[in-house]
């Protein structure tokens, strides 16, 4: 077969054995080769700290969303589910990766040998949804919101932190679209998915607060309640989840779901810490 | 050497779209050659591209048999890539494979706006050229593509996702 009839015959050529991707050893550095010297002016802690936390929320809730593959109501919904995790998993890859660079730890420590009050990502992204509805509804706020911040941080003072937001942020607006179709149609449909969308969005409103405490929020209520509005839901009226002594997942204190995704997504590392894949 | 190393990273397929190039796909930023050495610069389509590693291990390979023995591939961040950049050639190597190409990126000021109806570009079907076609998925097997069917022919096919 000439490589006019299958394409994919090309990649067979000239290859060893031992760096096909499927199947090779070790990522690369999602930086390899860009500059990460700090530029004058600029706090590296404070940007360390600022990207840790930023790919704490992509690591986490990736995962969260990972846990739901297989378990989505159609075929085409199981390959977008995965997209999305799969954009999440790499910008949490940079951010921290740019963290790491700062603090001298890899990525791969920042996310597999840190203990639960280490980790700094807001606490909207600890639970696993119940079903459908809550899914679509969390990441339709999700993605509002990061948006949102990715918008502002595409002008940050760092250029490596820039490029990342600006990158991100045509994934999230994809995302966002995404989910905010599916709150539509579960709020514009039968009785039963209008009650579980509302439902689902009451479940997790207490904690959409705090995730605007380091962005105007005032941009993401507009989309928010246009959705809302198309979809004939109302926005939820509830108090919002305190903090705890006055902390919340951004000073390292969780909810009661954190101990359980970490410890999935840290297992395998933990129990072979020396292993490469 | 015949091919200069821009000649030689240019012509690498890549690995997910093994009908174009890395030239074609707009990801190729830059070929330095010194010599015997040469820097390479390449930019992912999604932050996750599971393909960054092997299309550096594929440049690595490439490079070295034509002749180079030092040779660095680096990412480049910024700016981002667009679907605006995958070349005239690209979208006609795309289209004979079967593979809809991106509709043009629209510029905009202000807030990004939201979709909240199925996206419905003019997209033609690569098979028969129909322009009744509808999305049927927002997301397909690879990170840039989307799904659609043809309704005059309907066999399913892929886009090209705008961005």
């Amino acid at each position: 077969m000439s490589t006019d009839d299958n394409p994919y015959e090309s990649l067979a050529d000239e290859h060893g054995e031992d760096h096909r991707w499927a199947f090779g050893t070790g990522f690369v550095d999602p930086l390899e080769g860009i500059d990460t010297s700090i530029p004058a002016g600029v706090d590296a802690d404070a940007l360390a700290a600022q990207c840790l936390a930023l790919g704490d929320d992509a690591l986490i809730y990736s995962h969260r969303l990972q846990q739901w593959v297989t378990r989505m109501p159609e075929l085409e919904e199981e390959t977008a589910l995965a997209n999305i995790a799969l954009d999440l998993l790499g910008q949490a890859r940079m951010l921290l990766a740019r963290a790491g660079t700062i603090v001298g730890r890899s990525e791969d420590e920042l996310a597999f040998f840190r203990a639960e009050h280490e980790f700094r990502n807001v606490r909207f992204v600890e639970r696993l949804d119940r079903d459908f509805a809550e899914l679509v509804g969390r990441l339709l706020i999700f993605a509002t919101w990061r948006l949102a911040l990715f918008e502002q941080l595409a002008g940050s003072a760092d250029p490596v932190l820039a490029a990342i937001a600006a990158k991100g942020g045509k994934e999230l607006t994809y995302h966002r679209d995404y989910a905010a179709q599916w709150v539509v149609r579960l709020g514009d449909g039968t009785d039963e998915s209008k009650r579980r969308m509302q439902a689902g969005l009451e479940v997790i409103w207490p904690l959409v607060d705090e995730l605007f405490a380091e962005v105007d929020r005032a941009e993401a209520d507009v989309v928010l309640d246009t959705v809302f509005a198309t979809a004939g839901l109302k926005r939820p009226d509830r108090a919002a989840l305190a903090p705890v002594d006055r902390r919340t997942g951004r000073d390292g204190v969780h909810t009661e779901a954190m101990g359980y995704v970490l410890a999935e997504l840290q297992s395998v590392a933990r129990a072979h810490p020396e292993a490469t894949w | 050497m015949v091919n200069t190393a821009y000649d030689v990273a240019a012509s690498v397929p890549d690995p997910e779209l093994p009908m174009l190039t890395l030239a074609d796909l707009g990801i190729l930023r830059a070929v330095d050659e010194d010599g015997d050495a040469v820097v390479v610069t390449i930019t992912p389509t999604y932050s996750g591209c599971p393909a960054m590693r092997e299309m550096s291990a594929d440049l690595q390979q490439r490079l070295r048999t034509a002749g180079y023995a030092d040779v660095t591939v680096r990412t480049a961040l910024a700016p981002a890539w667009s679907s605006d950049w995958i070349t005239p050639e690209g979208r006609r190597k795309l289209a004979a494979a079967g593979i809809a190409p991106p509709a043009a990126t629209s510029h905009r000021r202000g807030p990004v706006p939201l979709t909240l109806q199925p996206r419905r570009p003019e997209v033609r079907c690569p098979r028969c050229g129909s322009a009744g076609t509808r999305e049927t998925a927002a997301f397909s097997g690879t990170a840039c593509k989307s799904l659609y069917r043809c309704s005059s022919c309907a066999e399913p096919f892929e886009l090209i996702k705008t961005t």
